[in-house]
């Protein structure tokens, strides 16, 4: 029998070869390196959302701003890595999801006979962006999609790194989200638009560990604060601060019922 | 070539459904062959048709430092928690392998969202919904393992998994990539989804809906009857775990890749997901295949289709939704619990309520109970998003 263990468990090591991004003031990872990097100043602007060009014209027309953030970060990702994107097993985490569209069934919901749109239901399904994502890119490869609430980046990054460790496999890893619309904004406030996307290898690309421990303090992300508080897929700041100026550094995710994540990059 | 996870025992399992409370009820509900379907008497719900409703869950008390978790589905997830010593299982694996190595993965695909349907209902003259209404800790997908996790006193990782209908089994093969990779030694996982306006509605709205209690696999099949469900297991190493403990032997993945909501109709997507699973668990041969079989025209053939390829009518196959309703996001944990249940019992469920099988799917489509030995039962599960997941239940 196992016994019973002290510690938290060993840090799972693998490296990240691709990185996509998609925020106010962020257009790009590539357009965005310098900001982060702090030899540019961040101006915060709104976020376009290109609709996914690899998606068939019917298809393309059925996505939602939610899912063009998605895909434009892991597309992003993805081309950096240089593995075919239709090869990448992928993990999307989120915590509202397709919150718009599930807000628009919602509201048509409190008409008596309560008629919603096809379209809108079948998009409302949480793996709405993987879907669009194997379908762009004719990927049969195995995804999950992940909630998280306020944890979603750092429980999604996890999951994400435990399958590269226990599987071998390369995995597109995508954290998003946007905003809801009124009254659910109320209740679950999102600033602004927010994607990040890493490509994660067991080799091949910049170091990463990831470990859980049982308690940490907040590594802030500077003058972007406040959009990382805004945001839980913002909470990668901390991380694309230091990716992007290529340093060492050891960044801690303390998550919403104890307990923390604490990543280690370019170690 | 990616590394095989190894297989996991079943330490503890816990069954909530309309076939029943817990264990005893769910195997009786198979074996007597009745089933838990029934007219549909929510309010606000599609006319016409029928659900897999659990009796009494909104009677179900959450304890009280937890009362800010309260909705149907976290009710149903406590209800789960109290039934077959589950909750008592699993206190004693966080005292052997510590609370921080205990994982909670659970799947859902609309969590508490009952309770903002309520709320919109309550808005108030400015449109603002209820000021007592507490989104968060009920309709967010994060709060059902949050739930779980406090209620069973665990501190180890806590994972929302919504990948439609494929969420519950998704759950066996997370737990199967944490334990693996170091993150937990033992992992809660499972499924609970529970009845909502939004589901019904929108499977109305495609017009999905049987109207009398769904018929899988029958050549007049004529849609689904949702159904609301919460499946629990325990997963440890199976070396920590009696030789011939009730194991997860394998799980596979894929994805359609081809339409949002129909799936790819020759089932390559299903074929793959069945093929990975086969392989993980070391390719010996299944005596049963629990289908997803929902009752649609176009899944139900798909899945014919996908068994077909890979096993010709060499492999006898069912869907236990004609008793339970399809519970979505917890229908790939209650039938994997079935399918343990099958493996202990030597019995193949015959599709509830089926006098003419479909003839198209070319299998061997069981429509009464067959008492056979069963070792290894290959249970699938199909969601919307093009997303396949299929496990390979026996013994370690």
């Amino acid at each position: 029998m196992t016994g019973k263990r002290e510690g938290p468990g060993r840090p799972m090591r693998c490296d990240i070869a691709g990185i996509g991004l998609l925020g106010p003031g962020l257009p790009s990872w590539e357009a965005s390196r310098a900001v982060l990097a702090g030899g540019v100043p961040w101006e915060p602007a709104p976020v376009a959302l290109p609709p996914p060009v690899a998606l068939p014209p019917t298809e393309r027309r059925r996505t939602s701003p939610s899912v063009r953030l998605a895909l434009a970060a892991a597309g992003e990702a993805a081309a950096g890595s240089g593995l075919p994107a239709a090869e990448l097993e992928t993990v999307f985490a989120s915590s509202n999801g397709d919150g718009a569209v599930v807000g628009s069934i919602l509201e048509a919901l409190t008409v008596p006979d309560g008629a919603i749109s096809p379209t809108q239901f079948h998009n409302s399904v949480h793996n709405a962006a993987a879907g669009y994502w194997g379908i762009a890119m004719g990927s049969t490869r195995a995804s999950v999609s992940l909630g998280g609430h306020d944890d979603s980046f750092a429980t999604g990054l996890v999951q994400a790194v435990a399958s590269v460790v226990a599987r071998g496999v390369p995995v597109l890893f995508c954290a998003y989200d946007a905003p809801l619309a009124p009254p659910l904004d109320a209740k679950r406030p999102t600033d602004a638009p927010f994607a990040v996307a890493l490509v994660l290898v067991p080799e091949g690309g910049v170091p990463l560990s990831v470990e859980l421990a049982p308690d940490a303090e907040v590594t802030p992300a500077g003058e972007m604060e406040g959009l990382a508080r805004g945001n839980p897929a913002a909470r990668s700041l901390p991380l694309l601060r230091a990716l992007a100026a290529g340093r060492a550094a050891r960044i801690a995710l303390p998550l919403a019922d104890g307990g923390a994540v604490v990543l280690e990059v370019g170690a | 070539m990616s590394l095989m996870l190894p297989p996991l025992a079943l330490a503890a399992r816990s069954a909530v459904s309309a076939m029943g409370t817990g264990l005893a009820a769910t195997r009786e509900a198979l074996h007597a062959r009745r089933g838990g379907l029934a007219p549909c008497d929510l309010p606000g719900m599609p006319e016409g048709i029928w659900t897999g409703r659990v009796p009494g869950l909104e009677e179900v008390a959450l304890p009280e430092a937890l009362t800010r978790y309260a909705c149907r589905n976290n009710r149903l997830a406590e209800l789960a928690l109290g039934t077959d010593g589950f909750a008592e299982a699993v206190a004693a694996a966080a005292d052997h392998y510590g609370a921080h190595r205990v994982a909670v993965v659970l799947g859902t695909s609309t969590a508490g969202i009952a309770e903002t349907e309520a709320a919109y209902a309550r808005r108030g003259e400015d449109g603002a919904l209820p000021t007592e209404f507490d989104f968060t800790h009920t309709h967010d997908l994060h709060a059902l393992p949050r739930y779980v996790r406090a209620r069973l006193g665990l501190s180890g990782p806590a994972v929302s998994i919504s990948t439609a209908c494929t969420s519950g089994a998704r759950s066996f093969l997370e737990a199967q990539v944490m334990i693996a990779a170091g993150l937990c030694d033992a992992a809660v996982v499972g499924g609970v989804d529970t009845l909502c306006r939004m589901t019904l509605h929108g499977f109305r709205a495609l017009e999905l809906l049987s109207r009398g209690a769904c018929r899988p696999c029958a050549a007049d099949r004529d849609g689904i009857s949702i159904g609301e469900a919460a499946g629990l297991v325990l997963l440890v190493r199976a070396g920590d775990a009696a030789p011939g403990s009730l194991a997860l032997l394998g799980a596979g993945a894929s994805a359609d890749g081809h339409h949002m909501s129909s799936p790819h109709p020759e089932g390559l997507g299903a074929i793959a997901a069945m093929r990975a699973a086969l392989d993980a668990a070391g390719d010996a041969p299944v005596d049963y295949v629990n289908m997803h079989g929902t009752g649609t025209r176009a899944n139900d053939a798909m899945e014919g289709n996908a068994i077909r390829a890979l096993f010709a009518d060499r492999v006898p196959c069912s869907s236990t939704k004609g008793w339970s309703g399809h519970t979505l996001g917890a229908s790939g944990a209650l039938e994997a619990v079935i399918a343990s249940i099958c493996v202990e019992d030597g019995l193949v469920p015959g599709c509830l309520g089926v006098e003419t099988p479909d003839p198209e799917f070319g299998v061997d489509l069981a429509v009464k109970n067959r008492a056979a030995p069963v070792e290894r039962v290959l249970s699938n599960s199909f969601g919307f998003g093009g997303s396949n997941l299929a496990l390979v239940m026996g013994r370690a």
